[in-house]
């Protein structure tokens, strides 16, 4: 059923989490705050270069080392044929995934894992790192996507032979897949346009920055089974990862969620996990392991680096008549970059009859890439919104009328096959163009920018379970670690359903053997597919609820009404039993309340967003200080408004962070120079003006509530939307990330060189 | 490794002096312990000298400031009087890191760590400040430009450390500035900084200045033509350009992750002339 917007008494309120105080008092319990008797500490050895064959690897003297239990090597790892595993947003090839974990035969990166240790102490497992004896023969590497796809460049696996050809080729190289969509005819369109224009564009790799390392203990028994404790994106992709790496029953693994302290989609895969079973298993003692800040950077998976090729013709009166794109992603070590969904995304908050999109997953001597937030998305939209800007500017037209015109509404048909049902494209644009924001002034050396972005939103697999106490109070048990403030959505979901308040509902993020399978937390899906869960669980509630009230008065269930917590009988002279009363009287009546709820869970509503944002650029400095930021969004129902705005204001800092300053930097050497936080610079608060919201709520006609997935979006529209505002302020158009003030200030000087002239 | 805390300046000397294997001094920590969990630094010995009550204290002398090497930025900035006479000094210590970092960060071991990129150096040296350094052979005033000799390095020898920072009594008309250029607002290391310290005549004109620049160079150094530059002037735009021309000549940096050695040169004579206006208005009694 759905929920009347008028009625609503806790959806759309602002309580206070229920996690929010053990978060902010430091009781509440992350990946690295779990510990067990007898416990040992695991450290990984990591390749010091960038590309190497294996020669030998010698562990004699780490293994004699008193206080080293178990030392491994790539061999100790299952080999694994090529295999699509479904993990997250995206599919995980497990052969891949098993080198990743630890390598074999070669390393790929700076960084790759080697070889892992467990030993009584972090001191002696250290110096048992120091001990063992890699033999590496250096080979020839790449970092860069354009270098990799270069017929002469190092290729890293023997056996890629690109997949998305007409036909085999007949050698090896660099790029895994090749992908093509494409609606209508481009040629032809291209022949109605006035004006066409053709730009190229650039990233860095950038990482989630999650501020929670990667940690887990796992406990090898000598039954065969396994228990984890770790943080995570989703707790049961990391049992059933850790199964196939290791040859065990997803049974036998109990994985329990830590808190989780943010994963933006890097934590939906599995780095230590598997390790730390592995060497439980070998030494008989539960093994601890937590990756340093340096590691977490050089071994985890930040997002592609990309190069990209945008051309689009309009009309002489604004109307897109044909949109281009050529996208190359650098997946690093592995293939499986996100450049599908950036190939799916970048031109779809617009109506366009003829559009192609062309994609490259490359592999190159990098990190292997993972899921971060709208992953591809945002650099899609970069390169896109950034060309529109240039369009607009040569139309002469407002950027967001000339966005309005060709926006996507109900029935535009995007490139990846998708007909949009109710969507909030259109209705968004008009919000940022009647903001007080659109309408202020600016001074000296500043400019404002406006960019748009899409993001599909999932749905996927969810449980949950409703159980009822005796004395009225509920605890709604769900299976998706709480990134976003989901365990009070879940709360308030459900305490409305059941018309009772939100302080009688806890929530309990269950282990992976207390409650069905659940899909990660990504995928902007917990508050849509989970919240259909829990609401249909609740619901599953009231009906038993209904029940047993007209058994008690003697009624037929469909002669109760339920509502505001208590059944009233229709007809006759019972009295009115709340869910206290009758939950007091389960025992009596049948026995305890519990509700359930499995479903996969369709329909999961589009989001789009736009973003403006003012910019002062320092021209003696180069500079760049955001002054102004407003982010306005589709969010379909925003059922805890606060953290709707804070799904927002994060997503566009994250943004500001990877347009502004931070990088990947790798050297002349293929060596990550910049593995901490001091020289990888993420925006610090400090930076920041408070970052506007505005909600505009187009209700997704799927969803109990009306929810749409609003997680992700918000990343999409930042980057084009800085660069924007940079080309307002100085009239210079920035074409690659990050813009910092040493490129900027290099562009300013060329600029005025140029002026001279 | 040992940790000693000591409580007395000679006491951490003959700590210090009696290891024979490497030692470190623990004021603030806020390098010291990253260093160290970081593998960059492995002592065998720790002496924290943050519990030794001459390093903890501001004291003021007939206008002259002694700051114990330990005194964290935040103390200077909240000191009654140290901030309004050296706000160039203060500002440059309350700089460093975050507000959380300057809660423990101190000028003792922003000097003594050497980066050529500290930025309460600069300032400092444009003050004409010293130290006193407590050692087994007693104790000795030095001029705080003389103690970094390189990047990670300093002059200090065996057994010695920096007890004290010494401002001397401020000139009539005078003050001071620092800027310093980082990507962000916080939480970051200097790329340049400039420091500014002027000196007005009755009439209102400068007399004497000196300006220093940070992270340009091994070690912070003055760029005497800057302020040659300034002397007999208001700081009008001639002046300032000049300044910035001395600068950028003066200026010898690196390229490296951080920023090119082009970009280094340039922003240190912007920096110079805008820290050098800011010190002329506060010495005119406009800032």
């Amino acid at each position: 059923m759905t929920y009347d917007n008028e009625n609503l008494k806790v959806v759309g309120t602002r309580p206070v989490r229920p996690d929010g105080a053990d978060k902010v008092t430091g009781r509440a319990n992350f990946g690295a705050d779990f510990s067990m008797p007898q416990q040992l500490i695991g450290k990984v050895l990591r390749s010091p270069h960038p590309h190497a064959r294996i020669v030998s690897i010698d562990t004699s003297k780490a293994e004699a080392l008193p206080g080293v239990k178990a030392v491994m090597v790539g061999e100790d790892m299952i080999a694994m044929a090529h295999e699509m595993s479904q993990s997250g947003e995206s599919a995980i090839d497990v052969h891949d995934l098993s080198l990743n974990v630890l390598a074999r035969g070669k390393v790929l990166y700076d960084g790759h894992a080697v070889a892992a240790v467990a030993a009584t102490s972090a001191v002696i497992a250290d110096d048992a790192l120091d001990l063992i004896d890699v033999t590496y023969d250096v080979l020839p590497h790449v970092s860069d996507v354009d270098e990799a796809m270069k017929p002469d460049a190092p290729v890293l696996h023997e056996d890629m032979f690109t997949a998305g050809m007409d036909e085999k080729p007949a050698t090896a190289s660099n790029i895994a897949s090749r992908m093509e969509m494409a609606l209508g005819d481009v040629e032809e369109g291209f022949k109605k346009a006035d004006i066409v224009i053709e730009r190229s564009y650039k990233t860095k790799a950038v990482h989630q920055g999650y501020i929670e390392p990667h940690a887990v203990v796992a406990n090898f028994a000598e039954d065969g089974t396994a228990t984890v404790w770790c943080s995570s994106q989703g707790h049961f992709a990391i049992r059933d990862l850790c199964a196939k790496l290791l040859g065990m029953d997803s049974s036998a693994i109990r994985v329990t969620p830590a808190e989780i302290g943010g994963g933006f989609g890097g934590k939906t895969t599995v780095y230590l996990e598997p390790l730390a079973i592995a060497l439980s298993k070998k030494a008989g003692r539960p093994v601890k392991m937590t990756m340093t800040r340096a590691e977490v950077f050089r071994a985890t998976g930040p997002t592609p680096a990309t190069s990209l090729d945008v051309k689009i013709g309009v009309t002489n009166d604004g109307q897109i008549v044909a949109a281009e794109a050529d996208f190359r992603f650098n997946a690093g070590a592995f293939k499986g970059s996100p450049v599908g969904a950036a190939c799916m995304s970048a031109f779809t908050p617009y109506t366009l009859e003829n559009v192609k999109v062309v994609g490259y997953d490359v592999v190159t001597n990098a990190c292997k890439s993972g899921a971060y937030r709208a992953p591809g998305a945002p650099n899609g939209a970069f390169a896109v919104e950034s060309a529109l800007d240039e369009l607009a500017h040569m139309l002469n037209m407002d950027p967001l009328d000339f966005r309005h015109q060709n926006g996507a509404e109900a029935g535009t048909k995007a490139v990846y096959g998708a007909t949009f049902r109710e969507i909030g494209c259109k209705d968004v644009l008009v919000a940022a163009k009647n903001h007080p924001h659109y309408k202020s002034n600016l001074g000296p050396n500043q400019g404002r920018g406006v960019a748009s972005g899409f993001w599909f939103n999932i749905g996927g697999q969810s449980n949950a379970a409703v159980n009822v106490h005796e004395d009225g109070t509920v605890t709604v048990v769900e299976g998706n670690p709480d990134i976003g403030g989901t365990r009070a959505a879940m709360a308030m979901m459900a305490a409305e359903v059941l018309g009772i308040p939100f302080e009688k509902v806890q929530v309990v993020v269950a282990d992976t053997a207390s409650i069905g399978h659940t899909d990660v937390t990504g995928g902007s899906r917990v508050t849509f597919a989970t919240g259909m869960a829990v609401t249909q669980a609740a619901e599953d509630v009231v009906r038993q609820l209904k029940e047993r009230a007209a058994a008690t008065m003697e009624l037929d269930p469909e002669e109760v009404v339920w509502q505001d917590g208590v059944a009233h009988p229709t007809k006759g002279e019972a009295k009115p039993l709340s869910l206290a009363d009758i939950a007091g009287d389960a025992a009596r009546t049948g026995g305890i309340i519990v509700g359930r709820s499995s479903i996969n869970a369709k329909g999961a509503g589009p989001s789009f967003a736009t973003h403006i944002c003012d910019v002062e650029v320092d021209p003696e400095t180069g500079r760049i200080e955001i002054l102004r930021y407003t982010a306005v969004q589709d969010v379909g129902k925003a059922i805890h408004p606060s953290y709707v705005e804070g799904q927002m204001q994060g997503g566009a800092v994250q943004g500001i962070g990877w347009a502004l300053n931070e990088e990947y930097v790798y050297n002349e050497d293929g060596i990550l120079e910049n593995p901490g936080f001091l020289d990888y610079r993420m925006p610090v608060a400090s930076d920041l003006p408070m970052i506007d919201t505005v909600l505009v709520e187009v209700a997704n006609p799927s969803h109990p509530f009306g929810v749409r997935g609003v997680g992700e979006a918000p990343l999409v529209p930042p980057l084009a939307a800085v660069v924007n505002a940079i080309q307002d302020a100085t009239g210079i158009r920035m074409t690659e990330l990050p813009v910092s003030p040493v490129k900027m200030l290099e562009a300013l000087e060329a600029n005025q060189k140029q002026a001279a002239e | 490794m040992r940790f000693e805390v000591a409580d007395t300046l000679e006491g951490a000397a003959s700590l210090l002096a009696g290891e024979q294997g490497v030692a470190h001094v623990l004021a603030g920590g806020t390098d010291l312990l990253v260093q160290l969990r970081a593998g960059m630094v492995k002592p065998d010995l720790v002496v924290d000298i943050k519990h030794i009550e001459a390093t903890r204290t501001i004291s003021e002398s007939d206008g002259a400031y002694t700051i114990g090497a330990a005194v964290a930025g935040a103390e200077m900035g909240e000191h009654r009087t140290l901030a309004s006479d050296w706000p160039g000094v203060t500002e440059g210590a309350e700089l460093i890191g975050s507000t959380q970092v300057q809660g423990r960060a101190s000028m003792g071991g922003n000097l003594c760590n050497a980066s050529p990129a500290a930025d309460s150096v600069p300032a400092l040296i444009a003050a004409g400040a010293t130290c006193t350094v407590v050692g087994p052979g007693g104790t000795r005033d030095v001029a705080v430009a003389d103690i970094p000799t390189g990047p990670g390095s300093n002059s200090l020898g065996q057994g010695e450390f920096v007890a004290t920072i010494n401002l001397p009594k401020k000139a009539a008309n005078s003050s001071d500035a620092y800027l310093r250029m980082i990507p962000r607002t916080e939480m970051d290391i200097a790329i340049v900084g400039a420091a500014a310290n002027v000196t007005l005549g009755d009439d209102g004109t400068i007399m004497a200045a000196k300006i220093v620049l940070g992270a340009v160079a091994p070690t912070a150094i003055e760029v005497p033509e800057a302020g040659a530059a300034l002397v007999g002037t208001k700081a009008d735009d001639d002046a300032l350009a000049a300044v910035a021309a001395a600068c950028e000549a003066a200026a010898k940096p690196i390229s490296d992750k951080r920023g090119s050695a082009d970009y280094r040169k340039k922003v240190s004579g912007v920096l110079a002339k805008r820290a050098a206006k800011i010190a002329f208005d506060r010495a005119s009694g406009n800032a």
